[in-house]
């Protein structure tokens, strides 16, 4: 173990010395830039070591992707990408792909089709292949509950959480526009199929941030995705935001008294761009991304964390949690019953309004 | 003293009155030629430092500097709109040309995938504008002259002429936009400069809080370690390296775990609130809210650059001898009067040293408010986190905020410079 | 205003003798000092001090003399025994109630005041109007020879200089009773010499009370009225310098102060306040019984070398054969080393008159004294 990653220093180095410029034949590694924690784990259990063992490129592994667009920007400014392979969110995909960070890639030709013959591009679920972008997973951001803070009756909708009367304490939300926004107008009345429209225009930002005002005594803010789970386990808020693969881990992992309110989740993709003029063999990141993102290998990563596969024919083919035996049907966001209301997060229109609504929250947030 | 130099061997004078060594040659030159030799063998022992200094502190700088000012993207991406653009009066729409310059150059910015990147910087000053030239942009090969009608035909975003404004000022490359948003002023639709809508206003506020949250987490640590220094100093050995332990201890844990134990004490179902709710002070359900707003910033920050206090000021007491509190006591000066006009002056190199340290390190602390800061105990470091995330044009504006920090603390050491003198300061 | 003479020529105006001020008295009755309440720093100390006298602490570091200085002055709170200041107890006063002046081993010159300010600072202490704080600060500069530098730092000034700013800030304020701790000990000779007589005159003329401390045995001779060697926290003699000088009273003291030949023997005969010392090396002779037990016990003789003669006439009481091993010349004097009675450390000082040098180490001589040179004291220990 310890030899091989030294090997793979070695290798990283000589390559480097090699310069960028002379295309290598040969390819025997690939840098890869995921979130690291209990996802990379997933990642790694799920393709990177069948893939490892299968062609013999060897992974390298950055846990940079929460400076994912960052990084790229500036590697690419600086003409040494050394990165070959990028997890990054949708929205900011969508940013690199616009600002040409990140390669255009041709999905029927470079993705593997589904069991039965579908091609790529209509396996993925609606809306989340990007000209530059292949989707893994697809995630929910909804509210979790305390059920030992509600003993009586349960919150059931997005309503629900802003009814302070009926249920009391307090709210933890993140400390970002996106989202909270969007749950705001739905609280508000508005159905879920109109919230950007009307986010879109200055009256319906304004009716968000009115309702959010509204809130805006019982929220406590967080940061990082480890909070929300931490603050409801501690009783610092009962109500949370959070990601499902969390509020899962805390359930099933260690057991907290945690039930996930699946009406109005936002979902949202996650999943691979490539960065232009990056010294890797074009062939073997193809090879990668086909075999990462099959219909097979999308499955498999359902049982190492609760994120749904974003292909459609991967869903039946998903089993049980690998550590614990939970099916893990019931806990993807697909799932009929829990699919129910979702709302699919709009990369687009936070491309759009990103800068002036994230702009106005921070001032919000501050006074 | 005075005499002294009186003693030293005269050199020779020679016949203008200049003096000069045994071979004749000027004193001062002489003299300047020694030290040269010394200088340059002593530069050449700092060089590789200087190297590292300019290559990883002064080139950085100088560039994001000159990158919050710069703005080359429609100049560089929209060439021949550029050029069209310049003889439009602003009123109206523009002619056809100016359509038909802008078509040319979404063909090459598709070509080129460049066309988003100055669809972000327009997108930046009027939201919307990146899916009106992403979506015509991928269209345009279908797309015929007319073009004016063409374009209007495919986006009514076209037919703004806000935005064909905008693009004719963006196309100077260089701009002072990002240094107006960092004091909350804008461009209206006119080019004029202005005050932004009340609803966007936030960087001028946090400046200003996080002055002041910095100014009192600084005097917090005067007032809680100026006592710790002076018992360090002044306790037998054997407790003063015990106590001297605890001081440093913080220094050996890492900064997230000592954060993280603030949020366990001072949370509302915290160690803290427990106690008060246990010892009848508070009821169960009137808990105080201590963290994630302005006084977890403040206590987690005052704990954490303590030790910045303490140690310069240790430093200095430590070299104060005892003696100087006795005279002044023996002259007939109480206790108090006798700490207050012999000790205290003599500990303020160590004092100034302090609060430079503490205030500057506090001004652009980051980590600690994001966790602990909640909503209204966050830095402008936080915004500039956050912006840096964003768009290019958003980085931009981080940039300018992160040299306005720059240059507030610039300006902070050199009016601290006139009061204290920096060459009067101990570090330890 | 009064005017005296100081060595070397200097005209000098003292000004701090207008007021009719008087020395104050101090006693120190069965005082005791511990630490760690195991050991006696400070073992019994009854001492009675008079106005205006100059009493000096003499003893090597450790013995207890600076201990003694920090208790009256207030720094060290007294174990056990009672310190009094003109009749009034004193133990449970603060320093600053005191009026104690005192000057500080390394001067204690505030560093961020100037001279001036330094010694206006008493006196501010007091309250004084502005106007007589600067007339005494003047004069005081004066009397120590400074009025130029009162705008300085003490960081501008030389240890001599800085040492008169330091006497001048304890006497600014007029106290009856000043405190020395060792105030010379960071100065060259030279200078320290200077400045003994000028503290020793500055003390005439105000007529101050002045306890010093020192180690040095020279400066102690040199100013004091009376001086009190200390060792393991006990007095062990109270007297003039002379006094000190001519007649130690214990071998200790002997050693201490000044030079002092040494000769171990056993008595062997008391009469009339002499007796007969049987020499360990050999030999035996009478001296002055000073501090012995009695007949048979062992003695100590102390010897001055300036009191041993050679090749003594013949009428000599006490006479030893002895061996020349060195001689050292000093211009003024010529010193001897000897061999006598096995003793070879044995020192005479000759002065240098004709036929002195003739002497020629390596010689036999004879060395003899008078009975009441040579001073019968307590045992010590022949390492």
């Amino acid at each position: 173990m310890h030899t091989t990653k030294r090997c793979a220093l070695a290798l990283a180095v000589s390559a480097l010395a090699m310069g960028a410029g002379s295309a290598m034949a040969e390819t025997d590694s690939l840098t890869i830039v995921s979130w690291g924690g209990a996802y990379s784990d997933s990642q790694n259990r799920a393709y990177d070591e069948p893939f490892e063992e299968k062609t013999g490129i060897e992974i390298i592994h950055e846990d940079k992707a929460a400076q994912g667009l960052a990084g790229i920007r500036s590697q690419v400014e600086a003409g040494n990408v050394s990165w070959d392979l990028v997890d990054m969110l949708q929205s900011e995909a969508q940013r690199a792909c616009d600002e040409g960070l990140v390669m255009e890639i041709p999905h029927d030709e470079w993705l593997a089709t589904a069991p039965d013959g579908t091609p790529a591009s209509q396996d993925f679920i609606d809306g989340t292949l990007g000209d530059c972008f292949v989707p893994q997973i697809l995630y929910a951001t909804m509210f979790a509950y305390n059920d030992e803070a509600f003993p009586g009756d349960k919150p059931q909708t997005i309503a629900d959480v802003w009814d302070t009367e009926t249920f009391p304490g307090t709210r933890a939300l993140q400390n970002i526009p996106q989202k909270n926004l969007e749950w705001a107008l739905i609280a508000d009345g508005v159905p879920t199929d109109q919230v950007y429209d009307v986010l879109a225009t200055k009256e319906g930002q304004d009716r968000a941030f009115a309702k959010l005002d509204e809130l805006r005594d019982n929220i406590i803010w967080w940061s990082e995705g480890a909070q929300p789970p931490q603050m409801l386990a501690d009783e610092e808020a009962v109500i949370a935001t959070a990601y499902n693969g969390r509020i899962f881990n805390a359930q099933v992992n260690e057991d907290q008294p945690f039930t996930i309110m699946w009406d109005g989740q936002m979902f949202e993709v996650d999943g691979w761009v490539v960065p232009v003029d990056n010294d890797a063999d074009i062939e073997a990141i193809k090879e990668y991304l086909n075999f990462a993102t099959d219909s097979q290998r999308l499955a498999d990563q359902a049982k190492y964390i609760a994120y749904a596969p974003a292909r459609s024919s991967s869903v039946p083919l998903v089993s049980t949690h690998a550590d614990t035996g939970v099916d893990m049907k019931p806990h993807m966001p697909t799932s009929p019953e829990n699919f129910q209301n979702a709302v699919q997060f709009d990369p687009a229109f936070w491309a759009d309004y990103g800068d002036s609504l994230e702009e106005r929250f921070s001032a919000w947030l501050a006074q | 003293m005075t005499d002294a130099t009186m003693d030293r061997p005269a050199a020779k004078a020679s016949d203008d009155g200049e003096l000069t060594t045994a071979d004749g040659t000027p004193l001062a030159v002489s003299l300047r030629r020694s030290h040269a030799q010394a200088r340059r063998r002593a530069f050449y022992l700092v060089l590789p430092l200087l190297a590292f200094l300019v290559i990883t502190f002064l080139v950085p700088i100088a560039t994001m500097m000159t990158r919050s000012v710069q703005n080359y993207e429609v100049a560089d991406y929209l060439p021949t709109t550029t050029a069209a653009i310049a003889d439009w009066d602003g009123t109206g729409l523009p002619d056809e040309a100016v359509y038909a310059a802008m078509a040319e150059d979404m063909v090459v910015g598709s070509e080129n995938r460049t066309i988003g990147r100055v669809a972000a910087r327009i997108n930046r000053e009027i939201p919307g504008v990146r899916s009106q030239m992403m979506g015509t942009a991928r269209d345009i090969d279908e797309m015929s002259p007319p073009w004016k009608e063409a374009l209007i035909a495919e986006d009514e975003g076209w037919a703004n002429e806000e935005f064909w404004r905008l693009v004719k000022r963006e196309t100077r490359t260089l701009t002072p936009i990002y240094y107006l948003l960092s004091f909350d002023f804008e461009y209206n639709s006119h080019g004029e400069i202005v005050e932004r809508p009340e609803e966007y206003q936030v960087y001028r506020l946090m400046f200003l809080r996080t002055a002041w949250m910095s100014l009192l987490i600084t005097t917090l640590c005067i007032v809680l370690g100026y006592p710790v220094a002076y018992m360090l100093a002044n306790l037998p050995l054997r407790y003063s390296n015990l106590l001297m332990i605890l001081v440093l201890l913080p220094f050996w844990t890492s900064l997230l775990v000592r954060t993280s134990a603030w949020i366990v004490l001072l949370q509302q179902q915290g160690v803290v609130n427990d106690m008060l709710v246990w010892a009848g002070v508070i009821a169960d359900d009137g808990r105080f809210r201590m963290i994630y707003n302005q006084i977890g910033t403040i206590v987690a920050m005052t704990h954490i650059l303590l030790p910045f206090m303490i140690l310069p000021l240790y430093s200095v007491m430590k070299t104060i001898p005892k003696s100087y509190m006795r005279a002044a006591r023996s002259m007939g000066a109480s206790p108090l009067r006798s700490f207050v006009s012999v000790y205290m002056p003599l500990t303020v190199p160590g004092l100034a040293a302090g609060v430079l340290l503490v205030f500057i390190l506090a001004i652009g602390y980051y980590i600690t408010p994001a966790l602990v800061g909640g909503d209204t105990g966050i830095f402008i470091s936080n915004l500039i986190a956050r912006a840096m995330q964003g768009s290019t044009a958003e980085l931009k504006l981080a940039l300018a905020l992160s040299t306005i920090l720059l240059v507030a603390v610039l300006i902070f050491y050199w009016l601290f410079n006139k009061l204290v003198g920096v060459d009067r300061l101990k570090f330890g | 205003m009064l005017t005296i003479e100081i060595p070397g020529g200097n005209q000098s105006a003292y000004g701090m003798s207008e007021s009719d001020h008087v020395g104050a008295s101090v006693a120190f009755d069965g005082v005791q000092k511990s630490y760690d309440g195991k050991t006696l720093v400070v073992r019994d100390l009854n001492l009675e001090i008079e106005p205006g006298e100059f009493v000096t602490m003499l003893g090597p570091s450790g013995s207890g003399k600076t201990t003694v200085l920090m208790m009256l002055a207030g720094f060290e709170p007294v174990t056990h025994g009672e310190i009094r200041l003109d009749g009034n107890p004193i133990n449970a006063l603060p320093p600053e109630k005191r009026g104690i002046g005192m000057v500080f081993q390394n001067y204690a010159l505030f560093p961020h005041m100037t001279v001036e300010e330094n010694l206006a600072f008493p006196l501010k202490v007091r309250r004084m109007s502005r106007g007589d704080i600067a007339k005494r600060v003047k004069r005081a500069l004066k009397m120590v020879e400074m009025p130029e530098f009162g705008s300085r730092r003490p960081g501008q000034l030389s240890g001599g200089q800085q040492q008169r700013v330091a006497v001048a800030r304890a006497l600014v304020f007029e106290p009856n009773l000043v405190l020395m701790d060792e105030p010379l000990g960071a100065l060259d000779k030279q200078l320290r010499e200077q400045m003994q007589y000028e503290i020793k005159h500055i003390h005439d003329n105000l007529g101050v009370t002045v306890v010093y401390v020192t180690h040095d045995q020279t400066e102690a001779l040199t100013m004091s009225d009376r001086v009190a060697v200390f060792k393991d926290g006990i007095i062990q003699q109270l007297s003039t310098p002379s006094d000190l000088y001519e007649h130690p009273q214990n071998s200790f003291v002997a050693q201490f102060i000044g030079e002092n030949n040494k000769l171990s023997g056993k008595v062997s005969e008391v009469t009339n306040g002499q007796c007969r010392v049987d020499i360990d090396g050999g030999g035996s002779v009478t001296a002055a019984a000073i501090n012995v037990e009695g007949k048979g016990a062992r003695t100590t003789l102390s010897l001055r070398p300036e009191r041993v003669e050679l090749n003594p006439a013949d009428d000599c009481p006490n006479v030893l054969d002895g061996k020349i091993d060195e001689m050292i010349y000093l211009g003024d004097h010529i010193r001897i080393r000897l061999t006598v009675a096995d003793n070879d450390e044995f020192i005479v000082k000759v002065p240098n008159k004709t036929g002195s040098l003739d002497l020629k180490a390596g010689a036999a001589t004879r060395v003899g004294w008078r009975t009441d040179d040579c001073r019968a004291l307590d045992p010590v220990d022949q390492a």
